[in-house]
């Protein structure tokens, strides 16, 4: 079992990869046994995609390229689901409002 | 009994509250040390329990947005990453709560340094994660606080306000705090009143001021402590006219805003970032009378495509009614990085159109967005900071030239009106210069403060900074004047527009076109409604 997968995808949500975004992330990432890592380049440094803390120490503002890679059992899946996530705005859209 | 003691601030939440005052510093609590690290580990493991199991239940009443603050919490409490070196330190033979300290302080500093505002004010959550762990830890000394109190301190956590009951009134005094914080914002989303920036108190307040009963003024933003018969009678006075408007105020969102003599005040909203206009309906206004562009201005320069959306969403909101775009204002207390500049004196520097003009390749960016966005709907564009008619003159130019390049490659586009903000006082005592603009529009905030000369976010200047003193009305009045002579439309957009206690002295000045924040919209109106002419 030596499934790997990687992908790019770019952040549209307004505050990046932060806050509420980087939980959904998370919790999204640690449903899947593959080892899962997220970068802001390709060479890296690559950051665990199932801890929050090193998510949000990722720093991702929008209009990122996030590189997202898996390695073990559902790699695949796990990466298209995250892919999927980030492409569907954190299932946000509008809900980020601030209050002026 | 001590005398009264008057202390003034910023209002972050508009309201009244009188009760006793709850000190949110109290002496720090103990930590009583274990005798081995497995228990140290114990006791650690069991206090960010507690503090899990806490925000759990704060998160079952939560609403929307309180959800998402304490979900952020949670997840980082459940997270080794965060939890890990304490654990490591403890091993090492240190006590728990100065292992989390420790190992959240680490946390904490790397978003403090962070150069993306957003980041730095996650800092505010993290010190809340590492408190209520360390509160739980200490468990023994925490008193709560009565029932209508006025939480006084330094700063007040998110969850210290989503734990307390707030339905039998009460309030929040800072010392410190922002009017930007998570706080200020649920406090004004759920109503509750709240004054920052109160200063350091001690200067004259003793032992017995702070036990005694305050109230707490956040219409104005002040607080009076230990308060004489009579201020208590004025202050009762105040509250109930301000609940009377508050609820009047909800009745004329829907209508057109006129005097009682049936003078109509055009009321526009002040927008600050696009996903404001999702939550207002544009049939309660006259369209954005300022929109601010500095939120695209983050940590790296916006492309020409981000900003062109974020424009064409405001315009498509607004439909037919106008929005007017500021080009950016950055400088003053509105740094950028990589593009404004380090200066003694920020306020009197290289800011507003002085930075734009300065650094033309960034603004052209700008330019070619909204002329592209110009299609879209009715836009106007005005010019931040303008001094002297050349500057108005250089920025329409490169508008020109925009236009032509764009037009010349085949890009829909279109020329906007452009007008300029009336906030740096050569502008205001002698607008003849500027008979060849579009329109004015007051900035009362920056006017204010350089008429007076007292900055506007230093609480100790504070009295000295009003609208209302007869130098700046006067210079409003002669704009106005000017303006209606010329046939150029003068309007107001600086947080005066819409405060109920100085709309009466804006109409007389001559203005019938305000635009004020969406939270004040009603209250505008309803203050527009009782003015006689």
């Amino acid at each position: 079992m030596s499934a790997s997968a990687e992908a790019t995808v770019l952040i549209t949500h307004e505050v990046g990869l932060h806050a509420r975004p980087s939980v959904k992330f998370t919790k999204l990432a640690k449903t899947f046994s593959a080892e899962v890592e997220v970068a802001l380049a390709a060479n890296g440094p690559w950051f665990d995609a199932k801890s929050i803390v090193k998510v949000m120490a990722a720093k991702a503002p929008k209009g990122t390229m996030l590189h997202i890679r898996a390695r073990g059992d559902g790699a695949g899946e796990a990466v298209d689901a995250l892919v999927e996530l980030v492409r569907r705005d954190f299932d946000e859209g509008a809900d980020h409002a601030r209050t002026a | 009994m001590p005398g009264p003691l008057r202390l003034t601030g910023i209002s972050a939440s508009a309201g009244y509250a009188e009760g006793p005052l709850f000190n949110l510093e109290p002496a720090a609590a103990r930590y009583a040390g274990k005798a081995t690290a497995a228990d140290e580990k114990a006791a650690l493991e069991a206090a960010i329990g507690v503090a899990a199991g806490r925000l759990a239940g704060l998160m079952e009443t939560a609403d929307d947005e309180a959800a998402g603050i304490l979900e952020f919490q949670v997840a980082m409490l459940e997270d080794d990453a965060l939890t890990g070196p304490a654990f490591a330190a403890i091993a090492a033979g240190q006590p728990a709560d100065a292992a989390w300290r420790q190992a959240l302080d680490a946390e904490i500093a790397g978003y403090e340094t962070s150069d993306q505002d957003y980041f730095r004010a996650r800092a505010a959550d993290m010190r809340d994660i590492r408190d209520q762990v360390l509160r739980a830890l200490t468990e023994d000394g925490e008193i709560a606080a009565p029932a209508g109190a006025i939480f006084y301190g330094e700063d007040i956590a998110p969850t210290r306000f989503l734990e307390t009951d707030w339905s039998s009134g009460g309030g929040i005094a800072l010392k410190a705090g922002s009017a930007a914080s998570h706080v200020a914002m649920l406090a004004r989303s759920r109503g509750v009143p709240m004054v920052v920036g109160l200063g350091v108190v001690g200067l004259g307040a003793s032992p017995a001021h702070l036990a005694g009963i305050a109230l707490l003024d956040a219409e104005h933003g002040g607080i009076v402590l230990s308060p004489s018969k009579a201020e208590i009678d004025a202050f009762r006075r105040s509250s109930r006219s301000f609940a009377a408007r508050r609820d009047r105020a909800e009745t004329y969102l829907q209508k057109p805003a006129v005097t009682k003599a049936g003078t109509a005040v055009r009321v526009q909203v002040n927008i600050a970032d696009p996903s404001d206009v999702d939550g207002i309906d544009i049939s309660t206004c006259d369209g954005a009378g300022l929109m601010r562009t500095e939120f695209l201005f983050g940590k790296t320069l916006p492309d020409e495509e981000t900003q062109y959306r974020a424009y064409r969403k405001v315009l498509e909101w607004a439909g037919e009614k106008p929005v007017t775009i500021r080009t950016v204002d950055a400088g003053g207390d509105k740094p950028v990085p990589g593009f404004t500049v380090e200066e003694g004196n920020p306020f009197l520097g290289l800011r507003g159109i002085r930075l734009s003009l300065a650094r033309t390749e960034v603004f052209r960016v700008q330019i070619r967005a909204l002329l592209r966005a110009a299609v879209h709907g009715n836009l106007k564009v005005m010019f931040p900071m303008i001094a002297v008619m050349d500057e108005y003159q250089r920025a329409a130019a490169l508008f020109a030239e925009e236009q032509a390049g764009l037009s010349a490659r085949g890009v829909a586009c279109k020329m906007p009106p452009l007008g300029i903000m009336v906030e740096v006082p050569s502008v205001a005592i002698a607008p003849e210069a500027f008979s060849g603009v579009a329109f004015f529009s007051i900035g009362s905030n920056d006017l204010t403060q350089y008429v007076m000369a007292a900055a506007r976010d230093n609480a100790s200047v504070a009295h000295l900074n009003s609208v209302r003193h007869p130098a700046v009305l006067r210079l409003i009045a002669s704009v106005a004047a000017f303006g209606q002579a010329q046939g150029i439309p003068v309007s107001l957009c600086g947080d005066a527009g819409g405060d109920p206690a100085s709309i009466p002295a804006l109409l007389e000045a001559g203005l019938r076109d305000l635009s004020v924040v969406p939270a004040q919209l009603a209250m505008a109106k309803a203050a527009i409604a009782d003015v006689a002419f």
